[in-house]
């Protein structure tokens, strides 16, 4: 069996197109975060991880709902009750007190429960509670984190390639994760830690494709007689020669991650989806935005070398 | 040693069956998500900010020393307790079913002195000072808000009646003008009636006591935490609470203890501790038993002060204050009242055992799974790996039949080898890190087909069976590590951002690259070479 076995499609011609498509999609997540900002006070919904505070997952008897929690809690006042997974798991997210104990709200809440319900008609499944400044410094690092590994991808792919190489990858992974950041904005899916890491996971996968598409670029770069080779021409025949593995791989990880989305429960769901979006995301843009990205660095500031590397002779180049 | 098939199988399996020894005799850690436990972040008290990093530092691993011994004797199988960045100390109990008797195990400071009782009428003349400052420092219509009584009440305390504790209500009138004088020249007669303190204050039925009715204590506690009321207190001498609430008639009080400000002996001295419960009486108790050199402190002092009351203060609270008889040698006994299980008796022993805590420590962080969630968990994503990873034996073999079992083969490795490298490095297996580990599939998946899709690419221009292996290997390589060293990249960096979960998932992710770089490169190769044995070059494969 062989899947797109000697393909020849036009990608590269079909750019102007693709940047269409990923302008508005990028377009809609910073209205969809803008919209945020505007209704529930911050560009996403950052979980308790980010913001401190406490997070109070129930399991209760079935006859309950979320209406009669939200009674026991306070009635309008009550802290944001939300169902999570089964019908009869809900969380409670409440702030925590500047100085206070960071149980204390945990506490109140738990002894509200019991004194409405009775001890036994709930179990408290999961606690997380997050100092107010354990929280700020956490959103700190996840930027830093995001910060250095496009730094350091950039330099590797700087030496391994070149810089013009690691630029067009940090463009697509960039483009990747503003598109995640809206979609993940769109549906207003919890920030928590675990996002995070399926966040820097997109950046590895989409990485690992835009990769696999360059290391073929570069090597027909290489080849006898490219030198004469429309540069258009030969990153849309490195795409074809590699679509094979795209698709195949991406496909498997798909069944993969699909798996996991319908088995695997639901504390990992959020994350599951995440994963499954930035997967689609990333092979769309390994072909359309990273090996495009190449064409128009070239176009805009010729190879992108600096000094006294422009005048060594070069190998073909694209 | 590489050089032929055979070789290369051996080392495979040798390799295969260490990782696989190691998997089963040390077994694979499951996170708190997966099994249920606390995770705790612990960071030195220091509203201010005035402690030095060093100061901070070593405070935290005299804390992590202490709070490991406590844990230990506890009796939490396989702890992590972790120091982050000189400031914080992460403790990760697993499996514990009672986490608020964990965390007190954890957070308690467990601070004993041993502080002699004075007489009531010691501290008699400073209560008009301490009426003063108060009002001073608050103004008489904060207190009014406060809903403190502001003047002197005339009517007989019911404690007085009741007991006879004390003669009168207590009054500034005994202090000596002198020091009014002194300490608030410029203040007016009808300020001196204002008593928000010492009109809370009943003579306690026990020498050396006030007792502070219930819905007073707040207020209490309010005046006494103010610098201003701390300076107006006599010399050497302090107020402090007593631990547990007493009923007296209809009425609940807690006592106020008037004692020596500095203790005669502390925690430190302390060489055991143990629980008991006292047959006599029928109450929980911790004996305990004093050094050699904090015996003869404790002999001296005792013996100079038969007939006055010692105070047990823990936690800066009065936990029990016997009278003393006479000459007290190493031992002594904490009296706990007979309501107080031994559970909690045999909890103090152990943090008295384990040594008091240099400073208040906070919990900034707190997470706690229960066990039913983690089993929930563990089994949907056994569940949801197991498909995922028979989904990819299906997509391999039926794509690329032979090879495509090859794969699989040299794929069974590699998980034996992410699974063995974590039971060795010791780390644990999260959600996140379950997740990391399909991940790592998924890239062990791709350069199989990396190379596959190179080997048939190398046979459609008309290459020999074996010269078309040998390029596809050579020519899969470049891609396969450079996508696998920016992901190691990656993974690198969330390990040394990322707490908790998302190490999990750094670690398993980093793991588990190496182990497909190997798996790709290596097995899947000597499976292939062992494939073509006996082929001749010209031969078809299957692939």
């Amino acid at each position: 069996m062989r899947l797109f076995h000697n393909a020849s499609y036009r990608f590269i011609e079909a750019r102007r197109k693709a940047y269409v498509v990923s302008g508005i999609v990028l377009g809609a997540g910073i209205v969809f975060m803008t919209l945020n900002v505007v209704n529930i006070g911050s560009w996403q919904n950052y979980g308790v991880d980010f913001t401190g505070g406490s997070l109070i997952q129930i399991q209760v008897d079935a006859n309950l709902t979320a209406g009669d929690l939200r009674d026991a809690l306070g009635g309008v006042d009550a802290p944001p009750i939300t169902r999570f997974g089964e019908e009869s798991e809900f969380v409670v997210r409440a702030p925590v007190a500047e100085d206070g104990s960071i149980g204390a709200v945990a506490d109140t809440i738990e002894a509200q429960l019991a004194a409405a319900f009775g001890e036994d008609a709930f179990e408290v499944v999961r606690t997380e509670q997050v100092g107010a400044k354990v929280g700020g410094e956490l959103q700190l690092k996840a930027l830093y984190a995001i910060l250095f590994s496009f730094l350091l991808t950039l330099i590797y792919l700087a030496i391994r390639f070149e810089l013009r190489f690691g630029m067009a990858a940090v463009i697509a992974t960039l483009h990747d994760i503003l598109i995640t950041l809206g979609v993940l904005a769109l549906f207003r899916v919890e920030i928590a830690l675990p996002t995070v890491a399926a966040i820097l996971t997109i950046l590895g996968y989409s990485l690992n494709d835009t990769i696999v598409v360059f290391d073929r670029i570069r090597e027909n770069m290489h080849k006898k007689g490219a030198r004469k080779r429309k540069p258009v021409d030969l990153i849309n025949q490195s795409i074809n020669e590699t679509l094979p593995r795209t698709i195949l791989t991406s496909g498997t990880t798909l069944a993969v991650l699909s798996a996991l989305l319908i088995l695997g429960g639901a504390v990992i769901r959020d994350f599951t989806v995440v994963l499954i979006l930035g997967v689609i995301i990333g092979t769309y843009s390994s072909i359309f935005v990273a090996s495009p990205a190449l064409i128009e660095i070239q176009n805009r500031w010729g190879l992108g070398k600096v000094g006294d590397k422009k005048k060594r002779p070069q190998p073909a180049t694209v | 040693m590489f050089k032929t098939p055979r070789s290369r199988l051996i080392t495979i399996i040798l390799i295969t069956g260490i990782f696989g020894w190691q998997l089963y005799s040390k077994g694979l850690k499951l996170g708190l998500d997966l099994q249920g436990g606390m995770h705790l972040v612990l960071e030195v008290d220091d509203p201010e900010g005035t402690m030095t990093v060093e100061a901070k530092a070593d405070m935290i691993d005299r804390v992590d020393r202490i709070i490991r011994t406590r844990i230990d004797e506890f009796g939490v199988e396989e702890p992590l307790i972790q120091k982050v960045g000189g400031e914080r100390l992460i403790v990760e109990l697993a499996g514990i079913d009672d986490q608020d008797r964990a965390k007190e195990i954890v957070q308690r400071n467990a601070f004993l002195e041993f502080k002699l009782v004075l007489p009531v009428t010691d501290m008699t003349a400073a209560l008009s000072r301490i009426d003063r400052s108060v009002v001073a420092a608050l103004g008489i219509d904060s207190i009014r808000a406060l809903g403190a009584d502001v003047v002197a009440s005339e009517q007989p305390e019911i404690v007085d009646l009741l007991f006879g504790g004390g003669d009168t209500t207590v009054t500034g009138e005994q202090v000596d003008t002198a020091e009014i004088v002194e300490e608030a020249p410029e203040e007016e007669d009808p300020l001196d009636s204002f008593q928000p303190f010492s009109s809370k204050l009943n003579m306690g039925d026990i020498p050396g006591t006030y007792l502070i009715a219930l819905e007073d204590i707040p207020t209490v506690e309010l005046f006494l935490a103010m610098d201003e009321v701390q300076r107006a207190l006599p010399r050497d001498q302090a107020l402090q609470w007593g631990m547990e609430l007493v009923g007296r008639g209809a009425r609940t009080y807690r006592y106020l203890w008037v004692l020596e400000e500095d203790p005669f002996l502390t925690g430190d001295r302390l060489e055991t501790a143990t629980a008991g419960r006292d047959p006599q009486f029928n109450q929980s108790q911790v004996q305990f038993e004093l050094s050699r050199a904090g015996g003869r402190t404790f002999g001296q002092f005792t013996g100079q002060h038969i007939g006055d009351n010692l105070a047990i203060v823990l936690d800066g609270e009065v936990q029990s204050a016997p009278v003393i008889r006479d000459r007290i040698g190493a031992r002594g006994q904490i009296d706990m009242g007979s309501g107080t299980p031994l559970e909690e008796a045999s909890d103090l022993a152990l943090v008295l055992r384990a040594g008091a805590l240099p400073a208040k420590i906070n919990i900034i962080e707190e997470r706690t799974v229960g066990p039913s969630l983690g089993q929930d968990s563990v089994d949907a994503g056994r569940i949801a790996g197991m498909v995922g990873i028979a989904l990819v034996v299906l997509v391999m073999m039926a794509y690329y039949r032979v090879a495509g079992i090859l794969a699989v083969g040299a794929l069974g490795v590699y998980v034996v080898l992410v699974l063995g490298g974590l039971a060795v490095l010791g780390a644990v297996l999260t959600v996140p890190g379950i997740a990391g580990l399909i991940l790592s599939i998924g890239m062990a998946v791709d350069a199989n087909v990396l190379i596959f899709e190179r080997i048939r690419e190398e046979l459609a221009v008309g290459r020999a069976t074996r010269t078309a292996v040998e390029e596809g290997f050579q020519h899969a390589f470049s891609a396969i590590m450079d996508a696998n060293m920016t992901t190691l990249i990656t993974a690198l960096i969330l390990f040394q951002f990322g707490t908790g979960p998302v190490r999990g998932f750094a670690v398993t992710l980093s793991i588990g690259i190496v182990a497909s770089f190997f798996s790709a490169l290596f097995v899947t190769r000597s499976f292939f070479l062992l494939y073509l044995q006996g082929k001749k070059a010209s031969d078809p494969i299957s692939v």
